[in-house]
Order: C-alpha cells, then structure tokens, then sequence
C-alpha cells in the first residue's frame, strides 16, 4: 500500500491529549521479528464508556493491538496508556482488563461457578461476596441454572455467555473481545451480538472488539477502526465508514461496493468529473483526489445507483448498461450489469410493489446523484 | 416396554442391524487375528505356563508315589522319624528314580527349601541299587531259577503279553510289560515294582525285562510280600517254586533299610529331611509364594524364614521405593522439557524431540555401561566435583554400585517415557488458558497452578504409569550399576530363572509383582481414573 495515505487515525491524536481519553494508543509500533512491522504508528484514543470495534482482514494487527493492550505483547515503540497510566510495563494480572478469548478459554477442569470464581479468588474475596458476584454475573447473561456444569456440558452459545460472565464478573472497566462470535452459527452470533452491545451499555463499561466480520462490526459498535497493513484505515463511526468511506480500501472492505477506475477530467468545487478507462463520462464526488489528472478509483453503492431517468437532475451523466443477471432475494433485488467494461457491476432496489423487475439481456441506461459517487485513491 | 421395531422386511431392527454387523465385526478380528494368535502362542501361553510354575509341585509325588503315600500315615508331631515303611517305599522309589535319572532333579528341586537335600539324594542314589541283594542271593542259593529272568517274568507278566512277546518278532519296539492280575493279587509289592522295573527295562534301556535279571529291590519286595502272606498259592509252573521261597522266607537273614540309609548318610536320621519331603509332597504348592514373601512352610505351620534369610520382602519394597524416586525425578526433569517442547515453535521444538529420542538411537547396554562409566568412583563427574573442589580426592561419592546408580541411571534411561506423553498432552492445553488465567487477575504461578497443571495430570499419570511399571521390572540397569544394595526384584527373578533353577520361586516372585502391578493400577483408577490417562490428544 503506498505510503501516501493519510493516516485517518491521526484524528485521534488531537483527542488523545485530552483528559477524556480512557484508552490511548500514542505512535505505537510492533514488530515480532525485527524486520516487518506488524503495527505501524497506531494512534487512538477511546472515551470512557465507549464500544469501538477493530474490523480487518486477517494480518491487518487487529488482534496484535489487542494482545498489547492486554498486556500479552509488549509494543516495539510507542506508549499505551489506560486511564492516563502507561501501562507498558504492567503485567497482565494487574492491569484489571476483562477478556473474552476467541475459544472461550474456558477452564475445563472447572465448573462454570468455579470458572466465574477464579478471578474473585486471586483478589482475595471472601467467599460469600464471591457466591453473589457470580449469581449476579450468571444472572446477566441468564445462565444461573448452569453454574454446576462443566464448559464441555454446554453448547458454543452458552459457552460464550459464560466466557463473557467471567470477563464481567470482577467489574472491570475495560473489556476486551478477541473475535467470541467466530465459532457460532448465524442466527446465535445475531442473538449474542444484541446482547453483548445491550449488556456493555447497560454496565457502562468500555469495550475494545475485534472482528473480521464487518455486520457484526457495523451493528454493535459506537465507533469502527478499519484496520489493514498494520494501520488505522479509517476510524468512525458505522454509518460514516459506510456512507462515507474515505478510501477505497474501506470503501471496498465495508459493504457491498461498486468500483469503477479513471482519471478526473474536471474539478468542480465539492464534485468532479471522471473519465473511466471505457472512455465513458461521469459525476462523482472528489475525496482524496485533488487535482485534474489524478488517477482515482471511484466507488458508487448498489443500492444508490438509480435507472429511472426521471429521478436524476437532468444534466447527470448516464452510463450506459446491459442486464446480465437478475436475482430474486426477497426484501431486495439484486441486479448484475455489465457497465463500462465490467461485468460486476450490481444493483440493488428495494422490493416495493412499483418497483421494475429488469430483465436479462435488456439495454438501460443508470446514473446516480454526484455525492453518491465516491472518488477515491487509485 | 417399547415395541420392538422391525426392519422394512418384517425381522426385528436388533437382528437386523446385529446381521449388518457381523460382517464388519468378522473383517476386524480377521485384520487382528495374526497379532492375535502370535501373542497367544508367544506371550499369553508361556506366561501362564510360567505363572502355573508357581504352584505346581508335582515332582516329588511322580518321583517318589510310594513315599509320599507311606508318608501320609507317619505323625509329624511325634518329631520321629518316620517307619521303616516309609524307608522302604523310598527305597523302591529311589531305585525306578536313578534308573530313570530322576531322583537328582527332585534332590533339587527339594533342595531350594532345605538345602543338602540335593547331596543327599545324590550320594543315596548310588547306593540304593545294593539294597535288598541279601535277599536276592539268599533266594538264588535256595534255587538258582531266581536268577533267571525267564522265572521272573513268568511270576509277573499277564499271559497275553507272554503271547504278545513271543509273537513279537523284534522289529520296532517289544509290546509294553503288562503285569499279571494274579500277580498284583498274590504278589502286590513286587508286582507293583517288578511293572516299574519292566517299564523302565523297556522305555529307558531299550532292553527287555525277559533277558534282565531283576533289580534286588525286587527280591526285597518278594521277601516282604512272601513274609505278609506265608501261604501264598501261586497257580501254574512255579507254584512250587515260590511256596519253596515263602516257607525259607521267615528264616532269611534281613537287611535294616533304614540302617543302609544311615549309613549311606547321617542325614536320614534327621526328621527335618522327612518334613520337608513331607511338606511338598502334594501336587501343588504354596510354598513358593510363601518363600517369595520370607515365610516358609513348616510341619507346625506357616513361619518367618530365619532372619538372615529373609531378603524378598527387603527387595520389594525397595523396588517400590526405588522406583518412585525414579517415577518423581522423571516428573521433576521431564515436566519442564515436555513444556517446552509443546509451547516452542515447531522448529525448534521438532530438534528437541529429536535430542529427547535420541537415547533411543543406542542401545540400552551401550547407555548404562555409559552410565558406569561416568559415575564410578573414578568417574567423570567424581573427577570433574574433584576438580572443581566440591569434594576431596580422598571422599569421592559412591555413585554407583548402589541405589545412587540405579536411580541416577534408570531415571535417565526411563525419561522419554515420561516426557512422551507430558508433551502430547500439554500440546492439546491451547496457550490462551493461561493468558485468560492472567487476564483474570491471576499471577504467573496462580495461573500455572491452578490452571495449566491440573489440565497437564493426565500427562503426569500416564507418565507416572509407564514409567513405574517399567522401572519395577527392570533389570539390565540395576543388574550393571545397582551393585548389591541397588538391585530389584527382577534381578532375584533373573537369578532363580538362569542360575539357581527355583522357576517356582522365580514364578511366584514374578505373580507377586504382577499382582502389585494390577493392583497399583487399580488404585490409580479408583484415585485419578484411568480415563485421564491420556498417552496423546
């Protein structure tokens, strides 16, 4: 990735001064073998109470910054601080985190009220105390009846309500998620992802969640870093990184995106014109591109591609298309056209009683409104 | 009761199913069979043969029947010797028993449990061949046709045979002696020896009892059969012949068997050889097992061996003590290796397997003798704590000959075994465990304490089983550098199977240590339960 990306990151360095900061990345690096970076310069700040989700690929560092923050990988450079302690030389075990492991971690050779009970135990709480906290962790994620049982006595999903019990239990106030929904079936990961966003809420407890699944990301977090390459993409929150991605590997790694290449013919204050490859002509909306030339890859929704000439401004600029495939998927229709040389270009329309069914093989004409359309790096 | 439910052609589903089976079940034994019969023939059978050893005694009743059956009526408690009855019996006995070679096996085997006993038999053994030639020349002088073989085996031999033998016409073997049924009745002593006589004539000598003169401890039991009964009527030709012999008989001049036996040696004066004869003369013993434990059976019962011979019960315990120092130090060495192994990355983990196999490349000889060579008294590692000053030259450490040795060399040899299944089973514990553990709260030794190493105990016991078992049994290791006080009870075993030839007592020392082997794993069982035996994921 070339290196002239800004880092969008860096919006959080402004914050990271401020006394607001609960979690706080300062220009932190890693590197496990002295050679590559796994981490390059990560800056982030998070408020007290919020829920931020790191969302990439595999390799992007997403669970390397998680495992620092834990404790168990020290940064190469760069500070980490909770609460406005640096925490780079405090072991795990002190530094108060909760951590929901991606396999649960659940110990075996306990039951489930043994397993909440650990971390009271190492602190020192008398038994009674003990016994409470954990009817009242188990309570939370209604598990009560199950205290008796062993981890390999219970299905995935309550597995991982446990796993998230015992990460609550001793009421820290950071709690860290390393990908607890990975191993589920999607209609539990749905249930699981309602619950733990309403629970982190309700407690008021400050979450750090890492993911590849970008729903999971989108529905449950207060704000989304996009990691690739060892860097924050973009941090936001879900529907500015959808709807205004601002570049194109987010564009492209976060829902459903249509990607056509050029180079900008004309700049017009907040939209531009560009010319593809095809030679066609059309309207988008300059955001990292600056200057007449500029190769750029713009970047159009499905859903925000229109066919209706009535509902585009008259001096729009039209491509012209041919239907290839159309599927039926209940809510919506999904629409594959061939546009400007490609053949996955898609729409999507809403499945309304006066809605058009487009069928394969017709010739029509699409436009869409210019900040829709999105011109980004190349 | 649920209904039974049938398959699509109407026969109930089990029997269906059990049907469908039964091919697949046939497939597995058939892949399992040679394994099967191999270990039958090589291993089951010779181990029970040999585990049968441990009781089995019927050497002293097949060797000597007359004496063990004489001996039945003789009062133990009396602390006298036994009739002169007995001395008789035993010196038929004797005389079928040196013809046929026999009698300095049982003096052996008799031997283990009073020792001269062997000497004994022995030196009667050559002397028992004269006893009763008094009567024999008495009855030759009252008619020479008692040196006639022919005479002999008309008296004794069924007619049939007679027929048999004369129709016979010398190629292959002569029909087997039969006695005369007129003969056991009028005659039963000598019948009774003369058909031993014969049989061992025929079988041992290749000869036939019709051109040997009989033994003249035949002649002895024709002079006791003739004093019994004095009227004795034999029917046919030789009736003359004998009530001849019977009327001369009460004037015989008479042999004292059992003054013969004293002369022969002292020792057939001493009650204890009768009550050990006594003792084992039944077909099965536990007399060996009682050796094995330092008992000994005696006429008044079971008693402690004397003091300066009770060694087995010293040797099993310390076989147990010794090899759970062994079990403990492979523990103690062989967790830590294993944790690495199964938490480096494979690479380096893959060459530390190696060096972890790499005793079994040599040769387990090549390994101890190693073994003696470092630590003997002017050894490598005495020389190198000389060196360094630890120790004076002149108070280096006995390191081997001694239980030192064979701990310092059997925990060596026996590591992999235990480092083998710690390592398979750590590598199924996932590292996040310990770092949940951590992120709760717990410190580097809680989280290892009470998370990682209860998982590990299924490593452990599966460890500590194969190493235990192993190391109770050895006996290479503790036979080159365990010298007299590191040795175990294998060796003892090793010892009566090659050299002293107790294979009674070698058996039921080795039952003994089967037993404890069972009986420790049962216990594990009942304690951890052997479903936590884990040897890998």
């Amino acid at each position: 990735m070339a290196l002239k990306i800004p880092i969008l990151g860096g919006a959080g360095l402004s914050e990271a001064k401020s006394d607001t900061a609960f979690v706080e990345f300062e220009r932190v690096q890693k590197s496990y073998d002295g050679e590559n970076l796994v981490v390059k310069d990560l800056n982030l700040s998070m408020p007290k109470g919020e829920f931020l989700t790191m969302l990439g690929p595999s390799g992007s560092g997403k669970t390397t910054c998680l495992m620092m923050l834990a404790g168990f990988e020290t940064a190469t450079h760069g500070a980490i601080r909770l609460d406005g302690v640096s925490i780079n030389n405090i072991p795990p075990h002190k530094r108060g985190i909760g951590m929901v492991f991606q396999n649960y971690a659940l110990f075996p050779h306990m039951t489930v009220a043994e397993n909440l009970s650990f971390p009271l135990e190492v602190r020192k709480i008398g038994k009674s105390t003990r016994e409470e906290k954990v009817m009242r962790a188990l309570g939370m994620v209604q598990m009560q009846d199950f205290a008796g049982r062993r981890p390999a006595q219970l299905s995935g999903g309550q597995q991982q309500r446990i796993a998230l019990a015992r990460a609550l239990v001793f009421e820290p106030e950071l709690v860290l998620m390393d990908e607890p929904l990975g191993a589920l079936d999607k209609q539990l990961r749905e249930t699981l992802q309602f619950e733990i966003t309403k629970l982190a809420h309700d407690l008021g407890i400050t979450v750090v969640y890492v993911t590849h699944d970008q729903t999971e990301a989108l529905t449950m977090s207060d704000r989304v870093a996009v990691f690739d390459d060892g860097r924050i993409q973009q941090l936001a929150p879900p529907d500015e990184l959808y709807e205004a991605p601002q570049n194109s590997f987010v564009a492209q790694f976060i829902g459903e995106n249509n990607t056509l290449e050029g180079v900008v013919q004309e700049m017009r204050g907040d939209s531009c014109i560009v010319k593809l490859d095809s030679g066609d002509v059309i309207d988008a909306m300059p955001v990292n591109v600056s200057k007449v030339g500029e190769r750029t890859k713009v970047s159009i929704r499905p859903e925000r591609v229109e066919f209706d000439k009535s509902r585009l401004s008259p001096d729009a600029h039209t491509l012209k298309a041919e239907v290839l495939e159309f599927i039926y998927m209940g809510d919506i229709f999904r629409t594959r056209l061939r546009v400007a040389g490609t053949d996955d270009f898609v729409i999507k329309s809403r499945n309304a009683p006066d809605q058009v069914r487009l069928t394969p093989g017709s010739q029509i004409e699409i436009g869409w409104l210019a900040q829709d359309c999105r011109a980004l790096d190349a | 009761m649920a209904e039974q439910v049938l398959a699509a052609d109407g026969t109930p589903l089990k029997a269906s199913l059990n049907r469908a089976l039964r091919r697949q079940k046939m497939r597995a034994l058939v892949l399992i069979l040679p394994l099967l019969l191999f270990i039958l023939a090589t291993f089951i059978y010779p181990i029970g043969q040999m585990l049968f050893r441990s009781v089995e005694n019927g050497i002293v009743s097949e060797t000597i029947p007359r004496t063990v059956v004489a001996l039945d009526d003789w009062d133990t408690q009396e602390n006298d010797l036994p009739p002169a009855t007995v001395f008789d019996a035993l010196a038929k006995d004797l005389a079928v028993a040196v013809e046929l070679k026999e009698h300095t096996r049982l003096g052996s085997r008799l031997n283990y449990e009073l020792s001269g006993i062997s000497s004994l038999f022995r030196k009667t053994g050559r002397r028992v061949d004269d006893i009763g030639e008094i009567y024999t020349d008495q009855l030759v002088a009252l008619d020479p046709a008692w040196e006639d073989p022919a005479t002999w085996v008309t008296l004794m031999a069924d007619p049939d045979w007679i027929a048999a033998q004369a129709a016979w016409d010398g190629e292959g073997d002569e029909p087997a002696f039969v006695v005369s049924a007129t003969a056991i009745d009028m005659l039963p002593q000598t019948a009774d020896i003369y058909a031993d006589f014969a049989r061992v004539i025929q079988s041992g000598d290749n000869d036939s009892p019709t051109e040997e003169e009989p033994w003249h401890i035949v002649s002895l039991a024709l002079y006791q059969d003739l004093i019994a009964s004095p009227s004795v009527d034999i029917p046919g030709p030789l009736a003359g012949l004998v009530s001849t012999a019977a009327a001369a008989a009460p004037s015989f001049e008479t042999e004292d068997v059992i003054a013969t036996f004293t002369d022969v040696d002292d020792d057939w004066q001493n009650p204890e050889v009768w009550e050990t004869i006594y003792t084992y003369s039944p077909a099965y013993t536990n007399g060996y097992f009682l050796n094995a434990i330092d008992l000994q059976k005696t006429t008044d019962g079971i008693e402690w061996q004397p003091e300066n011979e009770q060694v087995y019960l010293t040797l099993f315990l310390r076989t147990m003590i010794m090899s759970m120092t062994i079990t403990i130090s492979c523990i103690l060495l062989g967790y830590p290796v294993a944790w690495m192994l199964a938490n480096l990355p494979a690479r380096k983990a893959n060459l530390l397997m190696i060096l972890v196999l790499l005793p079994f490349w040599t040769s387990l000889l090549v390994r101890t003798s190693a073994w003696k060579v470092l630590l003997q008294n002017q050894g490598v590692i005495n020389d190198l704590l000389v060196w360094v000053g630890f120790i004076a030259d002149d108070n280096r450490l006995a390191l081997i000959n001694n239980a030192t040795g064979t701990v310092i060399a059997m925990t060596h040899i026996l590591l992999p075994f235990m480092i083998l299944p710690l390592y398979s089973v750590m590598q199924t514990i996932p590292i996040s465990y310990l770092r949940a553990a951590k992120s709760l709260g717990a410190t580097n030794w809680t989280a290892f304490w009470r998370v990682y190493f209860p998982q590990s105990v299924p490593g452990i016991g599966a460890g500590s089983i194969l190493v235990f078992i192993l190391s109770i049994g050895y006996y290479i290791t503790p036979e080159i550098v365990g010298g007299t006080k590191g040795v175990f009870i294998s060796n003892r075993i090793a010892y009566h199977i090659s050299s002293s030839l107790n294979w009674g007592l070698a058996a039921a020392l080795g039952a003994i240590l089967l037993a404890i082997v069972l009986a420790l794993y049962w216990a594990y069982d009942r304690i951890v339960g052997i479903d936590n035996v884990k040897l890998g994921g």
